[in-house]
């Protein structure tokens, strides 16, 4: 174990290493000139950007609003889903309304829906996030479903048989039993949701990251670009983490937790 | 997915047709339903045709835009796009992901640049392809490849990595070559993983393309929904929406049922 462990910290170091080796060529060959510096502008020059906008706090508005809207877009989408999903897999006449609406509404790409809701409900956070929640449900009403109608009858039919209510069946049996399928749902749908705030930042302005980066892009400010999409990989990288982080808390029982 | 094991059609193909056309049917009445409130909604003007045209409006302004072409030949534009960077995504993934698994030096080189790519989101990059590349096909085919190799390398490194160690000993043992390790073993054992993340890439680069043509295009599906909503041409617009939305439906619905030809050996859960 302990070899393993050291072996496992010798790969992280290892790849630290990688990730300054690549630095240092990037820095080194937009100033020597390899490349283009409009292409590909120095990293030094990109951190003294990000660290100038840090200052004058633009970065965290841009972040906010970009956060703000994909987690209330997500945020919705789970509320609605996650019901409706367990709805489904306990009512025949909710799931032969729904299933195939969501069947064909799953593999669809929504963005392309964008125009219609910027017809419908302006260009503002309205539509945004309306956008967002509507990319997000899919994937978390399908995992809850699935996850929902593949319950060992077993536990359901002990519970009821010791007298369970249908709500105290939905909190201790289902709801745990469902809940690593649910999770797998949410960590499908965040990504796609932070796919789908970018894209209509960048359609309809309005700050937030995307409209940061797409206004840097249409003045040739190739600095702010390389800024922008470092920001979005860091919060994209957090947002992910944290789910993560969330999915072992409330998963902690769960066996897919006892191997660490 | 949530329909295909409710269909009670293949099981019993040529017996009791009438009852299995009922069955297709009572299965898809729901989007009839919806279709049917959609049309009533537009009548009996609840909602302005303007912001919600009828469905015999977006059909007829369909085939205005089948004939005068300019339907296929933007969707020739958009989906060459999309199939290329998909198909050098697909190519490259399996390559990486598979030498990832099985050379830790790669493993070393590669698996930082992986972790910080794949949880961003790719469409962040449609500024930088629009500087590297400018506006033509480099950029959207560039940026279709990027946001679809991760999942395709991803998967594939799993799926390589999950490999029972016994049977590659077996096989290496009663002496198999590294090549034959590979392509009899590893590979079809990561089969399944590879094209879950397929799938998934399938997806990844039809928003890419669609949201890449909003942003920057000259022609395209994303374009051609553009220009037709800031004409004001709503009925078309919504006709190419609809498309692009079926089209990336079919394809997905192409893509499993060869997902299930591919492995037909393997019991089903």
């Amino acid at each position: 174990m302990s070899t393993l462990s050291a072996l496992l910290k010798r790969e992280g170091l290892m790849q630290a290493l990688v990730l300054v080796g690549l630095a240092l060529v990037w820095e080194a060959s937009s100033r020597a000139g390899w490349v283009h510096p409009f292409l590909l502008p120095p990293l030094s020059d990109v951190l003294v950007r990000l660290f100038t906008d840090m200052q004058s706090g633009a970065v965290f508005v841009d972040l906010g609003l970009t956060l703000y809207r994909a987690l209330t877009g997500f945020v919705i989408a789970a509320v609605l889903a996650v019901p409706l999903g367990i709805l489904m897999a306990r009512k025949r006449g909710v799931q032969w309304f729904f299933d195939p609406l969501i069947s064909i509404g799953f593999p669809m790409p929504k963005i392309a829906f964008v125009p219609i809701f910027i017809l419908w409900f302006d260009i503002y956070d309205t539509s945004k996030v309306i956008m967002i929640t509507f990319s997000c449900f899919f994937p978390i009403v399908t995992a809850t479903y699935s996850g929902t109608s593949h319950i060992d009858k077993w536990p359901l039919w002990s519970a009821r048989s010791l007298g369970a209510s249908e709500s105290q069946l939905l909190r201790e049996i289902i709801l745990p039993l469902a809940a690593p399928s649910i999770m797998t749902g949410l960590q499908i749908a965040l990504p796609v949701g932070m796919i789908t705030t970018i894209v209509t930042e960048m359609l309809m302005g309005g700050s937030g990251i995307g409209g940061a980066m797409i206004a840097a892009g249409r003045f040739a400010d190739s600095v702010g670009v390389f800024a922008g999409i470092m920001e979005i990989a860091i919060l994209g990288m957090v947002v992910i983490r944290a789910l993560d982080r969330l999915r072992a808390r409330l998963l902690v029982w769960h066996p897919e937790n006892r191997a660490h | 997915m949530a329909g295909g094991d409710l269909h009670p059609a293949s099981a019993t193909a040529g017996h009791g047709s009438f009852v299995e056309v009922v069955a297709v049917c009572v299965r898809y009445l729901p989007l009839l339903i919806m279709l049917a409130a959609w049309e009533m909604a537009g009548r009996s003007g609840l909602v302005s045709q303007q912001m919600l045209p009828g469905v015999g409006a977006i059909a007829t302004a369909f085939f205005d835009l089948l004939q005068s072409g300019e339907l296929v030949t933007n969707a020739w534009r958009s989906l060459s796009r999309a199939a290329t960077g998909l198909g050098l995504a697909v190519i490259s993934g399996i390559a990486v992901g598979l030498l990832m698994a099985t050379r830790p030096l790669f493993r070393t080189l590669i698996n930082p640049l992986v972790r910080i790519l794949y949880p961003m989101p790719k469409s962040a990059l449609i500024p930088l392809v629009m500087i590297w590349f400018g506006l033509g096909d480099a950029s959207k085919i560039f940026l279709i490849f990027l946001g679809c190799l991760l999942p395709v390398i991803v998967s594939a490194y799993h799926g390589a990595r999950g490999v029972n160690p016994f049977v590659i000993w077996s096989a290496t043992s009663l002496g198999a070559s590294q090549e034959e390790v590979l392509r009899e073993i590893i590979l079809p054992a990561a089969l399944p993983d590879i094209l879950a993340g397929c799938r998934t890439a399938l997806a990844f680069s039809f928003i890419l393309m669609v949201s890449s043509e909003f942003v920057i295009a000259k022609d395209g599906l994303g374009f051609l929904i553009g220009s037709l909503g800031d004409g004001g041409n709503y009925p078309a617009m919504f006709a190419v929406i609809l498309t692009v939305a079926g089209t990336g439906f079919v394809a997905d619905r192409l893509f499993g049922s060869f997902v299930n030809h591919c492995l037909r050996w393997k019991e089903q859960a």
